[in-house]
């Protein structure tokens, strides 16, 4: 079962939706969170020692809280696709994309994917006393790309952000950027690698319009190398620029699953009126 | 190869549930976040090397990116932690008079255990402190308690080098024995990335224990022979027999001595451990391969609950 080929150096061949071969499978997935320190101790330190002695027993007496994130959810992802999943806070959304990727563990159900998916997150590997350029290689090579493969895309990596259209910065510490410009090279960094299964979560809320234009570019392109696409957004434009099917999680139950209009149509009447249309501060809400 | 997500059988399911697994089956696809064999973890880990080495030498250098004197600090701060023990146990207490050659003697012994104590310190935080990193990004977790030892390992080297200065300059002649710190510090650093693999783990499971290492730490300390010989203490035949082999195949104390040995020409064979490098190999071994194995055994769960 060692199958789990991660593939550095394939070119792929763009392919177009295939609604043939599944990429991701969630079969009945739950996912159930458990919270130290709630409750009826209160963190005190006789709930903490109750919950080391008695451990599964008496969960509740000591405080750890169970928060069911996800029910049930059932759902094919083929080749090609992209799929939004939409969903007021706090239902499950990103929850169920670090699942897919294999970070957080199922209570009831499976997940099977085809090769590994990632999650569009390098931020974590980023240190802001390092230069912006030293960032690139080490978030590059924090994804699995080899020495060559980041010295082969630093230029481009580089370009796409922008960062040095204003002046040398690459070659400043990160933590002397703003946030937008940090986002912009996080980015970036994160879209430089071809991805199986791509999971993005948020992430084309961040930047200038200008920024936000190409982002939408680039996830176009990597969704024809990559297999499968999944955006998680409060953006419902982006969703719309991007996806064709949509997912709509709501407190942890797949509500609608379906072509992009028809969801986010029912979707909106749900929160109330459609977003303004086409005004550019309109991020996520 | 077992399926580690602890998924309990399932419970009355919609109509397609088969027809799912069926399908997935069917294409090939995996379970997601499941458990590499050892050979194949092993492979990704190699294929991860970059990676490793780029992480501990970027932590090494935002360590001082904001001190003004930046660098430099890689070789002052090792100098000052020689300084302060030399001041308190060379000169306060005295205890130069029974060890000939006492400051490089002494410095050594700061230095090499130093290694040993920030690798493991630094390991029992390398998952607990790093939940973002696990959270967001796949790569086997090894990277991490490795990349740890081996920034402590850079770091090291920094301090041999103001090492070398001061044995220079206390009149301690370079000779041939001075090659045989690279097998020494090799075993060492396999020793310090295996222990600080068991303590990733344990401290993953229970950050706690991170406030607990200082106290055991120090405690292992006082008893290594840092600032005291165990040859002159093991000779002294007042002691019993079980505590001078506890005392003489203490790793830390094998591998200061192994140390003091090569650069230290007042440092004879003799005042060394019976089997010495049978002891450092097999502690590296020990350790390496065990703590290894150990960490492997719980690689799914990192990061998680």
């Amino acid at each position: 079962m060692a199958e789990q080929t991660i593939e550095y150096h394939t070119e792929r061949t763009p392919v177009a939706a295939d609604s043939t071969i599944p990429t991701v499978v969630c079969d009945g997935v739950d996912i159930i969170y458990r919270v130290n320190g709630t409750g009826a101790g209160r963190g005190s330190a006789t709930a903490a020692l109750n919950r080391m002695l008695r451990r599964e027993k008496a969960e509740k007496a000591a405080g750890v809280r169970k928060v069911h994130a996800v029910k049930k959810v059932s759902f094919v992802a083929y080749k090609g696709e992209a799929i939004g999943l939409i969903g007021t806070n706090g239902s499950g959304k990103s929850t169920l994309l670090k699942a897919v990727a294999g970070l957080l563990p199922v209570e009831n159900g499976r997940i099977y994917t085809h090769g590994q998916p990632s999650l569009l997150g390098v931020n974590a590997a980023l240190m802001g006393d390092l230069t912006g350029e030293r960032n690139v290689y080490l978030g590059g090579l924090a994804m699995g790309m080899t020495r060559e493969q980041v010295k082969e895309r630093y230029q481009g990596i580089v370009d796409f952000s922008g960062i040095n259209e204003k002046g040398d910065f690459i070659t400043l510490p990160m933590r002397t950027y703003s946030s937008g410009m940090g986002a912009r090279l996080r980015f970036s960094i994160a879209a430089a690698k071809d991805h199986d299964v791509l999971l993005i979560d948020e992430a084309l809320a961040t930047g200038d319009r200008s920024f936000q234009r190409r982002s939408e570019e680039r996830i176009r392109e990597l969704r024809q190398h990559a297999g499968t696409v999944f955006l998680v957004s409060h953006n419902n434009k982006s969703i719309r620029d991007t996806c064709d099917r949509v997912l709509w999680l709501e407190r942890g139950e797949l509500r609608m699953d379906g072509p992009t209009e028809e969801v986010l149509e029912a979707y909106e009447a749900f929160t109330g009126g459609a977003d303004k249309p086409k005004a550019p501060a309109d991020k996520a809400a | 190869m077992s399926q580690v997500l602890h998924t309990p059988p399932q419970s009355p399911a919609p109509a397609d549930e088969d027809d799912l697994a069926a399908l997935a089956a069917r294409h090939g696809l995996t379970v997601s976040g499941a458990r590499p064999s050892l050979p194949e973890y092993v492979r990704q880990l190699w294929e991860r090397r970059h990676f490793i080495t780029a992480f501990a030498t970027a932590k090494l250098t935002a360590q001082y990116s904001q001190a003004k004197l930046g660098q430099v600090w890689q070789v002052m701060t090792p100098l000052l932690n020689a300084a302060v023990y030399y001041f308190i146990f060379g000169v306060l207490l005295g205890t130069k008079k029974h060890v000939p050659d006492y400051i490089p003697f002494l410095v050594t012994g700061v230095f090499i255990w130093t290694f040993t104590q920030s690798s493991i310190m630094a390991g029992t935080r390398a998952i607990s402190g790093n939940l973002g990193l696990v959270r967001a990004l796949h790569f086997p977790r090894a990277a991490l308690p490795i990349s740890f030892a081996l920034q402590q390992l850079q770091q090291l080297l920094f301090s041999m080098a103001a090492l070398i200065v001061i044995l220079i300059c206390f009149g301690v002649p370079i000779s041939v024995s001075w090659l045989l710190v690279i097998p020494a510090l090799f075993l060492q650093f396999t020793f310090n990335a295996g222990v600080s693999m068991v303590m990733a783990r344990m401290g993953a499971k229970t950050p706690d224990i991170a406030q607990l290492m200082p106290f055991i730490l120090r405690t292992w300390m006082y008893l290594s022979g840092v600032m005291w010989s165990i040859d002159k203490l093991t000779k002294a035949d007042d002691l019993p027999h079980a505590v001078v082999i506890a005392l003489e195949t203490n790793p830390a104390a094998v591998y200061i001595d192994l140390m003091r040995y090569a650069l230290i020409d007042s440092f004879h064979s003799s005042q060394l451990p019976p089997h010495v490098w049978a002891a450092a190999t097999g502690w590296a071994l020990l350790a390496g391969v065990g703590g290894f194995i150990y960490f492997w055994k719980a690689e799914e769960t990192y990061g998680r609950g």
